[in-house]
């Protein structure tokens, strides 16, 4: 062979290579929707928008699946890579932060228009973590929160057949457990290497975790030393293991072995309680809201929302997908794929969701959710909170003076976003 | 054309890439190390503010730097010695004359290098889980009182760095053992007409034949200990109470978690000062060492 002949083949594949990619290309930008979504809902969209496809079939919708452990940097960087998807689904405590950015486009106006999207059927605590500086930049999707999950015959055998309503009737629940269980065993688990369950009850408090519009730290204020007071109790009179989820290493066989009796934590472990505990222990346990201070508490508004991304050339298409998702029909089907609970009252009429014993305490917890904190920051914070908490804990810390410390912490790290407030409130 | 011109031209390609993928980068992480390039910058350019040396002192003033360095201290001190020391043993064991299956031992030993760390955190997590782990039943038989390997302060990274060491001992075994097929049978049989025993067989034809390999090793080893990252990243995520945070992983956190990139930076740069300093003090000691 020729070079010149050898040439010429190798540029007739290069074109031919070459040809189909900029046709799928062109084909992408022009009509195709951009959806991205993580983990198990990235696995389930695809059949949740088979109807979709029927309603609108002039719109493509290609899902982009996530993992959740890369997620949040994947949209970071798509964002600096200016390569962001016309919609997509977030953890709703990204939202400040996308916020800052700068990424996401505001929904007020679209929703005032739905005809089938009203705010009004939305549980208020995780509506409200959509709405970022009066802005509303996400429709939530499915919900989240923390409450207790606990053994019903190990409470019965303590001497009380009702979940704890607040923290005192709770305490004396839990002393009565220790008592049976003995000094190798436990009466409820609080992983060292987790915040939520902290800043749940932290929530329940009414002063703020952030004061000053999130400029400072309030961690020094009455209302989270209250709530650290009573949560560092827990490890001093061993009522709590010490211990992280890591070493705990299967927290169910545990939770099914009594070492623990109660458990704070969120509704994706209702699936997996089901799932793992042996067919006997089916009966013995059971979930109840959050007790607060004085009677039932506020917990953690969590979840996810979609929102729809300021720089997509197809906002009007990528709502009518939002609208799609939050109808309540959808959203049933979308439980039934996951496991996941929704956001809309209606559809918790559903008669399986509705049946369901486990999930009730969820849909009346739902009905007192706060948001964390609406800064950038705070997952952050949230991070030292847990990690001063753990040097407490292990004694490296004086417990007195761990507001201080964390106030310091939460200071520092808002430092920047004092400098920008500041910065434009005198442009 | 004259000679320099086309020597030049030959080494332009390489040198092209090194300054594309290598000096550029380095030169924007420090200046980027100048800055306080964080998520707020990424919004908006107008957000970023020169900040000088902030980043380093801010970092030389942060006690988890200090905790982190000293963590990383203990894991080089404790793992470099412990990993050669395994690795020249195993070595040993595989050259002897009198070791039966050595293509097999040389696989079996060298597998865990080839093996999936996620996978290997998974088996070593229940090895060294507290009530059910295989170490603490050893211990028990002895009469030891259980220890909580991942969960102690005192001991998670002890417990790292008999991973590293398992994981890690075979790599240098292989060049251990090259080096030692290397050494001419003839030394040996000298130095036994002469009298010599097993020890000062080892001692005085073994090791110095080895040094130059033992060197390149322990650089080798040393440098990769100071990057310590993927064992505490999957074993214990930096706890408890940050005793197994490293200064690349504290690097990892501040940059790709936090997205603080200006203070991510000052720890790389900060880290690679460390290491460079080290370096070249090996090698001193390596060359008086041999000049004497």
């Amino acid at each position: 062979m020729s070079l010149a002949t050898r040439r010429g083949l190798l540029g007739a594949t290069a074109a031919a290579l070459a040809a189909p990619a900029l046709i799928g290309c062109s084909r992408r930008d022009e009509r195709t929707l951009q959806f991205w979504a993580m983990g198990r809902e990235g696995e389930v969209a695809g059949e949740l928008l088979k109807d979709f496809a029927r309603e609108a079939p002039e719109l493509h919708v290609h899902i982009e699946q996530l993992p959740w452990s890369a997620a949040h940097e994947k949209l970071l960087t798509a964002f600096a890579g200016d390569a962001t998807p016309d919609l997509a689904q977030m953890g709703n405590t990204w939202l400040p932060e996308f916020a800052a950015l700068g990424a996401l486009e505001p929904l007020d106006d679209a929703v005032a228009r739905s005809a089938t999207l009203a705010p009004a059927d939305y549980f208020a605590g995780i509506w409200d973590t959509n709405v970022i500086d009066g802005r509303l930049l996400g429709v939530p999707w499915y919900v989240d929160t923390r409450l207790l999950f606990y053994r019903r015959d190990l409470l019965a055998r303590a001497g009380f057949d009702a979940p704890p309503r607040d923290w005192a009737e709770w305490l004396r629940m839990l002393h009565a457990i220790k008592q049976q269980v003995g000094a190798d065993r436990y009466a409820v688990l609080l992983p060292l290497n987790e915040y939520d369950p902290l800043v749940a009850l932290a929530l329940q408090q009414d002063e703020p975790l952030l004061r000053e519009g999130g400029r400072f730290g309030n961690f020094r204020g009455a209302g989270f030393r209250r709530t650290l007071e009573f949560y560092l109790d827990m490890y001093a009179s061993r009522l709590a293991p010490p211990a992280s989820n890591n070493e705990i290493a299967n927290v169910w066989n545990e939770f099914g072995r009594g070492y623990f009796s109660f458990y704070i934590t969120g509704p994706w472990n209702i699936g997996e309680f089901k799932r793992r505990l042996p067919a006997e222990l089916q009966g013995a346990w059971m979930t109840a809201p959050l007790p607060g201070p004085q009677g039932p508490g506020a917990s953690i508004a969590g979840g996810s929302s979609l929102a729809v991304f300021r720089r997509s050339p197809r906002k009007a298409q990528a709502w009518r997908l939002v609208e799609f998702l939050s109808r309540p029909s959808t959203q049933q089907r979308f439980r039934a794929l996951t496991g996941n609970l929704p956001p809309r009252r209606s559809a918790w009429a559903e008669p399986a969701l509705a049946a369901d014993a486990h999930s009730a305490a969820f849909r009346d917890q739902l009905e007192r959710v706060r948001a964390v904190p609406k800064v950038p920051e705070w997952e952050r914070i949230a991070t030292e909170l847990r990690l001063v908490l753990e040097r407490v804990v292990h004694g490296d810390l004086p417990a007195a003076r761990a507001p201080d410390e964390l106030d310091r912490r939460a200071d520092a790290l808002l430092d920047k976003r004092r400098w920008m407030l500041a910065r434009q409130g005198a442009a | 054309m004259n000679r320099r011109l086309a020597g030049w031209v030959f080494v332009a390609p390489a040198l092209a890439a090194i300054a594309v993928f290598f000096v550029g980068p380095v030169l924007a992480a420090l200046a980027m190390s100048l800055t306080d390039f964080d998520i707020y910058a990424l919004a908006d350019w107008r957000n970023l503010r020169f900040v000088g040396f902030d980043n380093y002192v801010a970092l030389l003033r942060n006690p988890l730097f200090w905790q982190a360095l000293l963590n990383t201290c203990i894991f080089v001190v404790l793992g470099v010695p412990l990993s050669i020391g395994a690795s020249l043993g195993a070595a040993l064991l595989l050259h002897s004359p009198m070791a039966r299956l050595q293509g097999f031992f040389r696989t079996a030993l060298f597998a865990p290098v080839v093996t999936t760390l996620v996978a290997v955190a998974v088996v070593w997590r229940y090895l060294f889980h507290t009530r059910y782990g295989l170490l603490n039943h050893a211990l028990d038989a002895i009469g030891i009182a259980p220890v909580d390997w991942l969960g102690d302060p005192l001991w998670a990274m002890p417990a790292i760095v008999l991973l590293s060491v398992w994981k890690n001992f075979g790599y240098n075994m292989v060049i251990l053992l090259a080096g030692l097929q290397a050494i001419p049978e003839d030394l040996y049989e000298a130095a036994r007409l002469d009298g010599a025993r097993r020890w000062a067989l080892f001692r005085h034809i073994t090791l110095p034949t080895l040094a130059p390999m033992l060197l390149v090793v322990s650089i080798l080893t040393m440098a990769g200990h100071f990057q310590l990252f993927a064992e505490p990243y999957v074993m214990t995520q930096g706890g408890p109470a940050q005793r197994t945070v490293t200064v690349l992983y504290l690097m990892y956190e501040e940059g790709f978690k936090w997205w603080s990139l200006g203070s991510a930076s000052a720890v790389a740069f900060v880290l690679f000062a460390i290491m460079f300093a080290i370096t070249l003090l090996q090698l001193k000691v390596s060359r008086t060492q041999a000049g004497r």
